[in-house]
Protein backbone atom coordinates (compact mmCIF):
# COMPACT_ATOMS: atom_id res chain seq x y z
CA UNK A 1 0.00 0.00 0.00
CA UNK A 2 1.39 3.28 -0.56
CA UNK A 3 1.40 5.39 1.85
CA UNK A 4 1.78 8.81 -0.08
CA UNK A 5 -1.72 9.05 -0.53
CA UNK A 6 -3.93 10.15 1.83
CA UNK A 7 -6.07 7.15 3.49
CA UNK A 8 -9.65 6.91 2.47
CA UNK A 9 -10.39 6.26 6.45
CA UNK A 10 -8.62 8.06 8.63
CA UNK A 11 -9.66 7.79 12.54
CA UNK A 12 -7.77 9.14 15.24
CA UNK A 13 -8.47 9.24 19.06
CA UNK A 14 -12.23 7.71 18.39
CA UNK A 15 -13.95 7.37 21.60
CA UNK A 16 -17.46 6.55 22.47
CA UNK A 17 -19.30 6.62 26.04
CA UNK A 18 -22.73 5.04 26.60
CA UNK A 19 -23.39 6.95 29.65
CA UNK A 20 -20.58 5.64 32.08
CA UNK A 21 -19.61 3.14 29.76
CA UNK A 22 -16.49 3.79 27.49
CA UNK A 23 -17.16 1.13 24.61
CA UNK A 24 -14.04 2.94 22.71
CA UNK A 25 -11.44 3.87 24.40
CA UNK A 26 -8.92 6.22 21.78
CA UNK A 27 -9.38 4.15 18.18
CA UNK A 28 -6.15 5.05 16.14
CA UNK A 29 -7.11 3.34 12.72
CA UNK A 30 -6.59 4.23 8.82
CA UNK A 31 -7.31 2.33 6.02
CA UNK A 32 -5.87 3.05 2.54
CA UNK A 33 -7.33 2.89 -1.01
CA UNK A 34 -8.40 -0.24 -1.93
CA UNK A 35 -7.05 -2.41 1.50
CA UNK A 36 -9.09 -5.08 2.95
CA UNK A 37 -9.05 -4.09 6.99
CA UNK A 38 -10.48 -6.81 8.99
CA UNK A 39 -11.40 -6.27 12.70
CA UNK A 40 -12.18 -9.03 15.02
CA UNK A 41 -12.49 -9.49 18.93
CA UNK A 42 -14.26 -10.75 21.16
CA UNK A 43 -18.03 -9.56 21.67
CA UNK A 44 -18.01 -6.46 23.57
CA UNK A 45 -15.09 -5.26 22.02
CA UNK A 46 -16.60 -2.04 20.81
CA UNK A 47 -15.92 -3.46 17.07
CA UNK A 48 -19.38 -2.79 15.72
CA UNK A 49 -19.44 0.71 17.85
CA UNK A 50 -16.50 1.54 15.65
CA UNK A 51 -17.69 0.45 12.28
CA UNK A 52 -21.23 2.55 13.38
CA UNK A 53 -19.12 5.42 14.69
CA UNK A 54 -17.64 5.62 11.07
CA UNK A 55 -20.94 6.93 9.15
CA UNK A 56 -22.10 8.42 12.53
CA UNK A 57 -25.23 6.08 13.11
CA UNK A 58 -23.39 6.67 16.54
CA UNK A 59 -22.54 9.87 17.63
CA UNK A 60 -18.84 9.65 18.75
CA UNK A 61 -18.20 11.40 21.98
CA UNK A 62 -14.73 12.49 21.10
CA UNK A 63 -11.75 11.97 18.04
CA UNK A 64 -12.11 12.46 14.52
CA UNK A 65 -12.88 10.51 11.41
CA UNK A 66 -12.03 11.49 8.10
CA UNK A 67 -13.10 9.75 4.68
CA UNK A 68 -10.74 10.47 2.13
CA UNK A 69 -9.48 13.83 3.87
CA UNK A 70 -12.78 15.15 4.71
CA UNK A 71 -13.97 15.71 8.07
CA UNK A 72 -17.16 13.67 9.06
CA UNK A 73 -17.49 15.35 12.47
CA UNK A 74 -17.28 18.75 10.67
CA UNK A 75 -19.92 20.74 11.57
CA UNK A 76 -20.30 22.01 7.81
CA UNK A 77 -20.36 17.84 7.14
CA UNK A 78 -23.83 16.88 5.43
CA UNK A 79 -24.46 13.61 7.09
CA UNK A 80 -26.69 12.41 4.46
CA UNK A 81 -24.41 13.25 1.51
CA UNK A 82 -21.45 11.95 3.56
CA UNK A 83 -23.22 8.54 4.03
CA UNK A 84 -23.80 7.67 0.72
CA UNK A 85 -19.83 7.66 0.01
CA UNK A 86 -20.06 4.92 2.47
CA UNK A 87 -21.42 1.76 1.99
CA UNK A 88 -22.80 0.12 4.96
CA UNK A 89 -23.78 -4.13 5.40
CA UNK A 90 -25.80 -5.24 8.31
CA UNK A 91 -25.34 -8.75 9.80
CA UNK A 92 -29.39 -8.71 9.52
CA UNK A 93 -29.38 -7.85 5.90
CA UNK A 94 -32.12 -4.78 6.74
CA UNK A 95 -33.82 -5.29 3.46
CA UNK A 96 -36.89 -3.29 3.15
CA UNK A 97 -39.61 -5.94 3.04
CA UNK A 98 -42.09 -3.89 1.05
CA UNK A 99 -39.77 -3.48 -1.75
CA UNK A 100 -38.68 -5.84 -4.70
CA UNK A 101 -34.68 -6.65 -4.59
CA UNK A 102 -34.03 -3.76 -7.41
CA UNK A 103 -36.50 -0.93 -6.04
CA UNK A 104 -34.21 -1.65 -2.49
CA UNK A 105 -31.34 -1.67 -4.46
CA UNK A 106 -32.93 1.88 -6.51
CA UNK A 107 -34.97 3.85 -4.08
CA UNK A 108 -31.63 6.20 -2.56
CA UNK A 109 -30.43 6.33 -6.06
CA UNK A 110 -34.09 8.00 -7.11
CA UNK A 111 -34.63 9.27 -3.56
CA UNK A 112 -31.29 10.88 -2.50
CA UNK A 113 -29.60 11.56 -5.97
CA UNK A 114 -32.77 12.09 -8.13
CA UNK A 115 -31.98 9.54 -10.54
CA UNK A 116 -34.96 9.11 -13.24
CA UNK A 117 -36.17 5.82 -12.76
CA UNK A 118 -34.73 4.45 -16.40
CA UNK A 119 -31.63 5.32 -15.05
CA UNK A 120 -31.89 3.95 -11.23
CA UNK A 121 -33.05 1.11 -12.92
CA UNK A 122 -29.62 0.32 -15.28
CA UNK A 123 -28.08 1.34 -12.29
CA UNK A 124 -29.96 -0.95 -9.92
CA UNK A 125 -29.19 -4.07 -12.41
CA UNK A 126 -25.87 -3.56 -13.01
CA UNK A 127 -25.25 -3.68 -8.90
CA UNK A 128 -27.65 -6.55 -8.55
CA UNK A 129 -25.64 -8.35 -11.84
CA UNK A 130 -22.35 -7.76 -9.55
CA UNK A 131 -23.72 -10.27 -6.63
CA UNK A 132 -25.12 -12.28 -8.69
CA UNK A 133 -28.93 -12.06 -8.89
CA UNK A 134 -29.63 -9.94 -12.08
CA UNK A 135 -32.10 -12.12 -12.62
CA UNK A 136 -33.90 -11.82 -9.02
CA UNK A 137 -34.57 -8.14 -9.25
CA UNK A 138 -38.57 -8.38 -9.26
CA UNK A 139 -38.37 -10.85 -5.76
CA UNK A 140 -39.26 -9.42 -2.92
CA UNK A 141 -36.52 -10.19 0.40
CA UNK A 142 -39.38 -12.77 2.17
CA UNK A 143 -38.87 -14.88 -1.77
CA UNK A 144 -35.09 -14.99 -1.35
CA UNK A 145 -32.21 -17.02 1.18
CA UNK A 146 -30.46 -15.05 3.49
CA UNK A 147 -27.36 -15.16 1.25
CA UNK A 148 -29.28 -13.38 -1.73
CA UNK A 149 -30.98 -10.95 0.72
CA UNK A 150 -27.57 -10.15 2.09
CA UNK A 151 -26.46 -10.12 -1.46
CA UNK A 152 -28.78 -7.47 -2.05
CA UNK A 153 -27.82 -5.59 0.31
CA UNK A 154 -24.84 -5.52 -0.56
CA UNK A 155 -25.90 -3.99 -4.49
CA UNK A 156 -28.19 -1.48 -2.37
CA UNK A 157 -24.65 -0.15 -1.03
CA UNK A 158 -22.80 -0.52 -3.95
CA UNK A 159 -25.13 1.01 -6.60
CA UNK A 160 -24.05 4.31 -4.87
CA UNK A 161 -20.21 4.06 -5.79
CA UNK A 162 -19.16 4.33 -2.17
CA UNK A 163 -15.39 5.31 -1.53
CA UNK A 164 -15.42 2.14 1.26
CA UNK A 165 -17.49 -0.27 2.52
CA UNK A 166 -18.39 -1.39 5.93
CA UNK A 167 -19.41 -5.05 6.86
CA UNK A 168 -20.61 -5.27 10.22
CA UNK A 169 -20.60 -9.24 10.91
CA UNK A 170 -22.13 -9.88 7.25
CA UNK A 171 -21.97 -13.71 7.73
CA UNK A 172 -22.94 -14.24 10.91
CA UNK A 173 -26.90 -14.59 10.56
CA UNK A 174 -26.64 -16.88 7.66
CA UNK A 175 -26.79 -21.04 7.77
CA UNK A 176 -23.47 -22.31 6.85
CA UNK A 177 -23.93 -22.88 3.68
CA UNK A 178 -25.12 -19.42 2.21
CA UNK A 179 -21.91 -17.89 3.80
CA UNK A 180 -19.57 -19.07 0.79
CA UNK A 181 -22.06 -16.87 -1.99
CA UNK A 182 -21.51 -13.59 0.05
CA UNK A 183 -17.94 -14.14 0.77
CA UNK A 184 -17.76 -15.21 -2.71
CA UNK A 185 -19.33 -11.12 -3.96
CA UNK A 186 -16.78 -10.00 -1.28
CA UNK A 187 -13.82 -11.34 -2.74
CA UNK A 188 -15.00 -9.88 -5.63
CA UNK A 189 -14.97 -5.94 -4.38
CA UNK A 190 -11.81 -6.49 -3.06
CA UNK A 191 -10.83 -7.30 -6.80
CA UNK A 192 -12.40 -5.30 -7.98
CA UNK A 193 -10.54 -2.39 -5.83
CA UNK A 194 -13.19 -1.81 -3.42
CA UNK A 195 -11.65 -0.34 0.16
CA UNK A 196 -13.54 -2.34 2.94
CA UNK A 197 -13.54 -2.92 6.75
CA UNK A 198 -15.05 -6.01 7.68
CA UNK A 199 -16.04 -6.99 11.18
CA UNK A 200 -16.14 -10.43 10.79
CA UNK A 201 -14.91 -13.89 12.02
CA UNK A 202 -14.23 -15.85 9.07
CA UNK A 203 -10.67 -16.50 9.46
CA UNK A 204 -10.21 -18.32 6.14
CA UNK A 205 -11.68 -15.55 4.56
CA UNK A 206 -9.71 -13.15 6.41
CA UNK A 207 -6.61 -15.38 5.54
CA UNK A 208 -6.84 -15.29 1.74
CA UNK A 209 -8.46 -11.78 1.36
CA UNK A 210 -7.61 -9.53 4.06
CA UNK A 211 -5.00 -7.26 3.95
CA UNK A 212 -4.67 -6.46 7.79
CA UNK A 213 -5.93 -7.86 10.57
CA UNK A 214 -6.68 -5.80 13.69
CA UNK A 215 -7.50 -7.32 17.15
CA UNK A 216 -9.62 -5.34 19.79
CA UNK A 217 -10.41 -6.01 23.07
CA UNK A 218 -12.52 -3.51 25.78
CA UNK A 219 -12.49 -0.78 23.38
CA UNK A 220 -9.17 -0.69 22.33
CA UNK A 221 -6.88 -1.89 19.42
CA UNK A 222 -4.54 -4.91 20.80
CA UNK A 223 -2.47 -5.45 17.70
CA UNK A 224 -2.28 -5.20 14.24
CA UNK A 225 -0.71 -6.93 11.11
CA UNK A 226 -0.98 -9.10 8.54
CA UNK A 227 -3.25 -12.09 8.69
CA UNK A 228 -0.89 -14.93 8.50
CA UNK A 229 1.48 -13.14 11.38
CA UNK A 230 -1.80 -12.54 13.66
CA UNK A 231 -3.70 -15.87 12.99
CA UNK A 232 -0.29 -17.82 13.69
CA UNK A 233 2.05 -16.10 15.95
CA UNK A 234 0.22 -12.79 17.49
CA UNK A 235 2.41 -10.97 20.12
CA UNK A 236 -0.40 -10.58 22.37
CA UNK A 237 -1.60 -12.93 24.78
CA UNK A 238 -5.18 -11.92 24.45
CA UNK A 239 -4.66 -11.77 20.88
CA UNK A 240 -3.61 -15.51 20.93
CA UNK A 241 -6.03 -16.46 23.54
CA UNK A 242 -8.88 -15.28 21.35
CA UNK A 243 -7.63 -17.16 17.57
CA UNK A 244 -7.26 -19.85 19.99
CA UNK A 245 -11.37 -20.11 20.78
CA UNK A 246 -12.10 -19.06 17.41
CA UNK A 247 -10.32 -22.33 15.96
CA UNK A 248 -10.37 -24.46 18.57
CA UNK B 1 -99.29 -11.92 13.69
CA UNK B 2 -101.04 -8.96 11.49
CA UNK B 3 -100.53 -6.87 14.35
CA UNK B 4 -96.52 -7.25 14.25
CA UNK B 5 -96.34 -6.93 10.47
CA UNK B 6 -98.63 -3.55 10.94
CA UNK B 7 -96.51 -2.28 13.66
CA UNK B 8 -93.13 -3.21 11.64
CA UNK B 9 -93.78 -3.23 8.42
CA UNK B 10 -96.61 -1.36 7.27
CA UNK B 11 -97.05 -0.87 3.71
CA UNK B 12 -98.86 2.71 3.21
CA UNK B 13 -95.99 4.15 6.10
CA UNK B 14 -93.18 2.16 4.18
CA UNK B 15 -93.99 4.57 1.21
CA UNK B 16 -94.81 7.81 3.35
CA UNK B 17 -91.41 7.47 4.68
CA UNK B 18 -88.90 5.81 2.36
CA UNK B 19 -88.00 9.28 0.18
CA UNK B 20 -87.21 10.65 4.07
CA UNK B 21 -85.28 7.53 4.75
CA UNK B 22 -83.49 7.80 1.76
CA UNK B 23 -82.42 11.03 2.41
CA UNK B 24 -81.56 10.33 5.89
CA UNK B 25 -79.23 7.88 4.00
CA UNK B 26 -77.64 9.93 2.25
CA UNK B 27 -76.92 12.18 5.03
CA UNK B 28 -75.48 9.31 6.86
CA UNK B 29 -73.08 8.45 3.57
CA UNK B 30 -71.84 12.02 3.44
CA UNK B 31 -70.33 12.09 7.07
CA UNK B 32 -69.39 9.03 6.91
CA UNK B 33 -67.53 9.28 4.13
CA UNK B 34 -65.84 12.67 5.10
CA UNK B 35 -65.57 11.52 8.84
CA UNK B 36 -63.21 8.81 7.58
CA UNK B 37 -61.16 10.62 5.15
CA UNK B 38 -60.67 13.28 7.53
CA UNK B 39 -60.06 11.22 10.89
CA UNK B 40 -57.65 8.99 9.25
CA UNK B 41 -55.80 11.79 7.42
CA UNK B 42 -55.54 13.67 10.96
CA UNK B 43 -54.47 10.72 12.90
CA UNK B 44 -52.19 10.04 9.94
CA UNK B 45 -50.94 13.45 10.38
CA UNK B 46 -50.23 13.68 14.31
CA UNK B 47 -48.34 9.80 13.94
CA UNK B 48 -45.72 11.40 11.83
CA UNK B 49 -45.48 14.36 13.59
CA UNK B 50 -44.83 12.42 16.61
CA UNK B 51 -42.29 10.52 14.98
CA UNK B 52 -40.14 13.77 15.26
CA UNK B 53 -39.96 13.16 19.01
CA UNK B 54 -40.50 16.85 19.96
CA UNK B 55 -41.32 16.30 23.58
CA UNK B 56 -43.63 19.43 24.27
CA UNK B 57 -45.67 18.83 21.09
CA UNK B 58 -45.91 14.88 21.69
CA UNK B 59 -47.04 15.85 25.49
CA UNK B 60 -49.84 17.81 23.84
CA UNK B 61 -50.83 15.09 21.46
CA UNK B 62 -50.78 12.33 23.95
CA UNK B 63 -53.44 13.93 25.73
CA UNK B 64 -55.55 15.34 23.47
CA UNK B 65 -55.39 11.70 22.22
CA UNK B 66 -56.07 10.24 25.39
CA UNK B 67 -59.05 12.96 26.56
CA UNK B 68 -60.64 12.15 23.14
CA UNK B 69 -60.25 8.59 23.24
CA UNK B 70 -61.76 8.22 26.89
CA UNK B 71 -64.69 10.79 26.53
CA UNK B 72 -68.01 9.03 25.41
CA UNK B 73 -68.49 10.71 21.63
CA UNK B 74 -72.02 11.53 23.16
CA UNK B 75 -70.59 13.31 25.33
CA UNK B 76 -68.15 15.37 23.25
CA UNK B 77 -70.74 15.63 20.65
CA UNK B 78 -73.47 17.81 23.39
CA UNK B 79 -70.24 19.52 24.76
CA UNK B 80 -69.59 21.21 21.56
CA UNK B 81 -72.77 21.36 20.12
CA UNK B 82 -74.59 23.29 22.95
CA UNK B 83 -71.22 24.88 24.59
CA UNK B 84 -70.50 26.79 21.57
CA UNK B 85 -73.04 28.75 20.82
CA UNK B 86 -72.19 29.81 24.59
CA UNK B 87 -69.06 31.26 23.54
CA UNK B 88 -70.53 33.36 20.53
CA UNK B 89 -69.68 30.32 18.02
CA UNK B 90 -72.68 28.86 16.20
CA UNK B 91 -71.38 25.52 14.27
CA UNK B 92 -74.06 23.77 12.18
CA UNK B 93 -75.28 20.52 13.62
CA UNK B 94 -73.87 18.20 10.42
CA UNK B 95 -70.55 20.20 11.36
CA UNK B 96 -70.79 19.42 15.11
CA UNK B 97 -70.69 15.92 14.14
CA UNK B 98 -68.16 15.12 11.30
CA UNK B 99 -65.97 17.50 13.58
CA UNK B 100 -66.53 15.42 16.75
CA UNK B 101 -66.28 12.28 15.12
CA UNK B 102 -63.38 13.14 12.87
CA UNK B 103 -61.46 14.18 16.16
CA UNK B 104 -62.25 11.23 17.94
CA UNK B 105 -61.32 8.75 14.77
CA UNK B 106 -58.08 10.89 14.66
CA UNK B 107 -57.45 9.95 18.07
CA UNK B 108 -57.75 6.64 17.66
CA UNK B 109 -56.37 6.25 14.07
CA UNK B 110 -53.30 8.48 15.51
CA UNK B 111 -51.76 5.68 18.33
CA UNK B 112 -52.84 2.67 15.48
CA UNK B 113 -50.29 4.74 13.45
CA UNK B 114 -47.88 5.19 16.07
CA UNK B 115 -47.98 1.63 16.90
CA UNK B 116 -47.01 0.66 13.62
CA UNK B 117 -44.23 3.05 12.97
CA UNK B 118 -42.69 2.13 16.52
CA UNK B 119 -42.95 -1.35 15.37
CA UNK B 120 -40.68 -1.21 12.35
CA UNK B 121 -37.03 -2.69 13.41
CA UNK B 122 -34.51 0.28 13.71
CA UNK B 123 -32.30 -1.67 11.37
CA UNK B 124 -34.58 -0.55 8.49
CA UNK B 125 -33.90 3.12 9.79
CA UNK B 126 -30.31 2.57 10.01
CA UNK B 127 -30.26 1.25 6.62
CA UNK B 128 -32.26 3.78 4.69
CA UNK B 129 -30.27 6.80 6.91
CA UNK B 130 -26.80 4.63 5.60
CA UNK B 131 -27.61 5.44 1.74
CA UNK B 132 -28.35 8.72 2.56
CA UNK B 133 -31.78 8.99 3.30
CA UNK B 134 -32.95 11.51 5.32
CA UNK B 135 -35.01 11.60 8.31
CA UNK B 136 -38.78 12.50 6.74
CA UNK B 137 -37.47 10.19 3.23
CA UNK B 138 -37.22 7.30 5.26
CA UNK B 139 -39.92 7.56 6.89
CA UNK B 140 -42.32 8.68 3.87
CA UNK B 141 -40.82 5.52 1.55
CA UNK B 142 -39.27 3.01 4.04
CA UNK B 143 -41.02 2.87 7.47
CA UNK B 144 -45.14 4.50 6.68
CA UNK B 145 -45.79 1.90 3.36
CA UNK B 146 -45.05 -0.84 6.49
CA UNK B 147 -46.39 0.79 9.35
CA UNK B 148 -49.72 1.81 7.37
CA UNK B 149 -50.07 -1.88 6.51
CA UNK B 150 -49.83 -3.01 9.89
CA UNK B 151 -51.85 -0.29 11.14
CA UNK B 152 -54.74 -1.87 8.30
CA UNK B 153 -56.64 -4.46 10.28
CA UNK B 154 -57.15 -2.62 13.67
CA UNK B 155 -57.70 0.94 11.85
CA UNK B 156 -60.43 -0.88 10.29
CA UNK B 157 -62.05 -2.02 13.26
CA UNK B 158 -62.02 0.96 14.65
CA UNK B 159 -63.03 2.93 11.66
CA UNK B 160 -66.09 0.80 11.59
CA UNK B 161 -67.16 1.32 15.07
CA UNK B 162 -66.70 5.53 14.95
CA UNK B 163 -68.77 5.24 11.49
CA UNK B 164 -71.80 3.68 13.43
CA UNK B 165 -72.03 6.57 15.95
CA UNK B 166 -73.08 8.75 12.98
CA UNK B 167 -76.01 8.05 14.90
CA UNK B 168 -75.67 9.86 17.37
CA UNK B 169 -76.65 12.93 14.74
CA UNK B 170 -80.24 12.57 15.86
CA UNK B 171 -79.82 14.00 19.31
CA UNK B 172 -78.54 17.29 17.72
CA UNK B 173 -80.81 17.39 15.35
CA UNK B 174 -78.48 16.06 12.30
CA UNK B 175 -80.88 15.08 9.58
CA UNK B 176 -79.45 11.50 9.28
CA UNK B 177 -80.67 8.09 8.93
CA UNK B 178 -81.77 7.60 12.42
CA UNK B 179 -83.22 11.50 12.77
CA UNK B 180 -85.39 10.64 9.73
CA UNK B 181 -86.89 7.51 11.07
CA UNK B 182 -87.65 8.76 14.82
CA UNK B 183 -88.95 11.37 13.30
CA UNK B 184 -91.23 9.80 11.07
CA UNK B 185 -92.25 6.97 13.84
CA UNK B 186 -93.51 10.08 16.36
CA UNK B 187 -95.87 11.47 13.27
CA UNK B 188 -96.87 8.48 11.57
CA UNK B 189 -97.71 6.29 15.82
CA UNK B 190 -96.04 3.28 14.38
CA UNK B 191 -92.19 1.53 14.22
CA UNK B 192 -92.41 0.80 10.77
CA UNK B 193 -89.75 3.66 10.06
CA UNK B 194 -87.45 2.81 12.30
CA UNK B 195 -87.14 -0.72 10.86
CA UNK B 196 -86.48 1.39 7.79
CA UNK B 197 -83.94 3.14 9.53
CA UNK B 198 -82.24 -0.48 10.52
CA UNK B 199 -82.22 -1.95 7.18
CA UNK B 200 -80.94 1.09 5.64
CA UNK B 201 -78.03 0.56 8.10
CA UNK B 202 -77.27 -3.12 7.05
CA UNK B 203 -77.58 -1.79 3.60
CA UNK B 204 -74.68 0.61 4.29
CA UNK B 205 -72.42 -1.36 6.83
CA UNK B 206 -72.94 -4.98 6.08
CA UNK B 207 -70.83 -4.25 2.52
CA UNK B 208 -68.58 -2.28 4.97
CA UNK B 209 -67.80 -4.94 7.49
CA UNK B 210 -66.86 -6.88 4.59
CA UNK B 211 -64.87 -4.49 2.62
CA UNK B 212 -63.03 -4.46 6.49
CA UNK B 213 -62.63 -8.17 6.29
CA UNK B 214 -61.61 -8.00 3.11
CA UNK B 215 -58.81 -5.88 3.56
CA UNK B 216 -58.10 -7.76 6.37
CA UNK B 217 -56.99 -10.69 4.86
CA UNK B 218 -55.34 -8.83 2.14
CA UNK B 219 -53.45 -6.55 4.37
CA UNK B 220 -51.93 -9.24 6.63
CA UNK B 221 -48.56 -8.87 6.56
CA UNK B 222 -46.70 -11.43 4.77
CA UNK B 223 -43.84 -12.51 6.94
CA UNK B 224 -40.23 -12.47 5.23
Amino acid sequence: MSSDKPPILDIRGLRKKFGDAEVLRGIDLSVQAQELVFVIGPSGSGKSTLLRCCNRLEEPSDGSIRIDGADIMARSTDVNAMRRQIGMVFQSFNLYPHLTALRNVTLALAKVLGKPRAEAERIGMAALDRVGLAARGRAYPGELSGGQQQRVAIARALALEPKIMLFDEPTSALDPELVGSVLAVMRDLKRGGMTMLVVSHEMRFARDAADRVIFMDHGAIVEEGPPQRMFSAPSQARTLAFIAELTR
Amino acid sequence: MSRFLDTFFNGTVFERYLPAILKGMVVTIEIAVLVVITGILLGLALAVVRSFRVLAINAVIVVLVDVLRALPPMVLLLLVYFGLPNVGIVVPSFAVLWLVLALVLAAFAEEIFWAGILSIPKGQWEAARSTGLGFLATLVHVVLPQAIRLAVPPLTNRTIAITKNTALGTVIGVGEILNQATAAQSFSGNATPLMMGAIAYLILFVPVVALGRWLETRFAWRRA
